[in-house]
């Protein structure tokens, strides 16, 4: 089964709940077998899984959910601001381990901790996030510029004297 | 163009999207630029953290198999009895005598296929895919020795867009071999040798690359050993690596 590790970890990431990623992945599958045909060859075949994956999420009661608390999104943000002295991500070698960032990544809307997902963990190129999101590659720049100074900010309160004691338990990301 | 503007854009050069005119001037500039090349590293180290930290949930051996049920073909089970079934039969009888080899030769390398595809994806995904490595040919061919019962050369890569990244034991159908991983821009490539006689099923002598499962393959023997280039790279990638190895074991 190709993509198979990949696609549930992904799942999990979107629902949050073992169960729930389990139906998703076997919807998924399903989905894709039925609708072969319409694979067209020359099509990323890697873009066209997530995509079905990912449309299957939005449709469900939990994807519905976090479609429906998706924050505007403006997507012609100014340039990305260039990096501070202190930054976060220098302190995030010094004090932040894999845990901490796998909740702050939890904690991301929807829509951020996706592309980030795509882009930095499964390495997909800008073109190939374009075909898994449906968006056109502008947005996916803009997006993932945005996702990544989102995740600058979550990970910088953390980092006081109060870090991991305030974890939000409320914003699931949605 | 002013630092800021090239902070602007430095996420854009680490994923690797600028035109490679811009890669190139950009790649200038963070070797003069101490300041730019400090938030380069800063995240670089940023992406490896999220790329590590994203690989966070594996399936349970449970859920696969459930999978694999769920999605394998389904035995056929209603048909028809009467005269048209028994002319059925008679034929498929005939038909099935001829091409029973064939198929079941065709079976036997379409399985195999994907169980390369399997270890090529698997691989690719672990959080270690190589256990040796090195882009250095004569650093990775040594440590196979004493690993697996035969030896093998690997190509120089020089003046060539592919590099080594590593390389590992692997097993297909209890056979034991070599997993080599190759880059060519932004793919990964497997590359995997086994002694012919130790694989079942049959082969051509030689294929081109083509497209099994979404990624590109080729396979081909020579010198006793069954070698098989797989990836999502295009074809003609994956035809120019098997060419570098070909010129390499003759």
């Amino acid at each position: 089964m190709p993509l198979f590790d990949q696609l549930y970890n992904f799942a999990n990431w979107l629902t949050q709940n073992r169960a729930e990623a389990e139906d998703l992945v076997q919807e998924t599958y399903a989905k894709a077998l039925k609708g072969f045909s319409s694979f067209h060859t020359g099509t990323n075949f890697r873009a066209w899984m997530y995509r079905i994956l990912r449309n299957t999420f939005l449709t469900s009661r939990t994807g519905l959910k976090a479609a429906m608390t998706v924050p505007l999104d403006p997507e012609e943000d100014g340039p990305a601001l260039a990096v501070e002295c202190a930054t976060p991500e220098t302190l995030l070698f010094e004090r932040v381990n894999r845990d901490l960032l796998q909740r702050a990544i939890d904690e991301l809307p929807v829509h951020f901790r996706e592309i980030l997902l795509l882009c930095d963990g499964e390495e997909m190129s800008y073109q190939e996030i374009g075909e898994a999101l449906s968006i056109p590659i502008g947005t996916v720049m803009s997006r993932l510029s945005r996702a990544r100074k989102t995740l600058r900010d979550r990970l910088r309160p953390k980092q006081g004297p109060t870090a991991g004691t305030t974890a939000r338990g409320t914003n699931r990301g949605l | 163009m002013d630092c800021e503007a090239w902070k602007a854009k430095l996420d854009t050069y680490l994923d690797g999207e600028l035109s490679s005119e811009e890669m190139g001037t950009f790649d200038a500039h963070v070797r003069s630029c101490h300041s730019c090349a400090a938030d380069a590293l800063v995240r670089v180290q940023t992406k490896r953290a999220i790329q590590v930290a994203a690989k966070r949930f594996a399936p349970s051996a449970e859920f696969r198999k459930r999978m694999q049920q769920s999605i394998a073909p389904k035995p056929w089970r209603s048909f028809r009895p009467g005269w048209v079934f028994i002319a059925a039969a008679a034929v498929i009888v005939l038909v099935g005598a001829f091409s029973s080899t064939y198929l079941g030769t065709r079976s036997g390398r379409e399985q195999a296929f994907s169980e390369i595809a399997d270890l090529h994806v698997a691989t690719l995904a672990s959080s270690s895919p190589v256990d040796v490595i090195s882009t250095d040919r004569h650093t990775v061919k040594p440590w196979f020795q004493g690993k697996i019962p035969f030896a093998f050369d690997l190509p120089e890569l020089q003046n060539s867009e592919f590099s080594l990244l590593g390389g590992r034991i692997t097993y297909l159908g209890q056979a034991p071999g070599a997993h080599l991983i190759y880059a060519v821009r932004k793919h990964e490539i497997s590359v995997f040798l086994f002694q012919e006689g130790a694989l079942r099923g049959k082969w051509g002598e030689s294929s081109a690359a083509k497209k099994e499962l979404s990624f590109n393959i080729a396979t081909w023997s020579q010198g006793g050993l069954r070698y098989f280039v797989i990836g999502d790279a295009s074809a003609a990638d994956i035809n120019n690596l098997a060419k570098l190895f070909k010129t390499t074991s003759s």
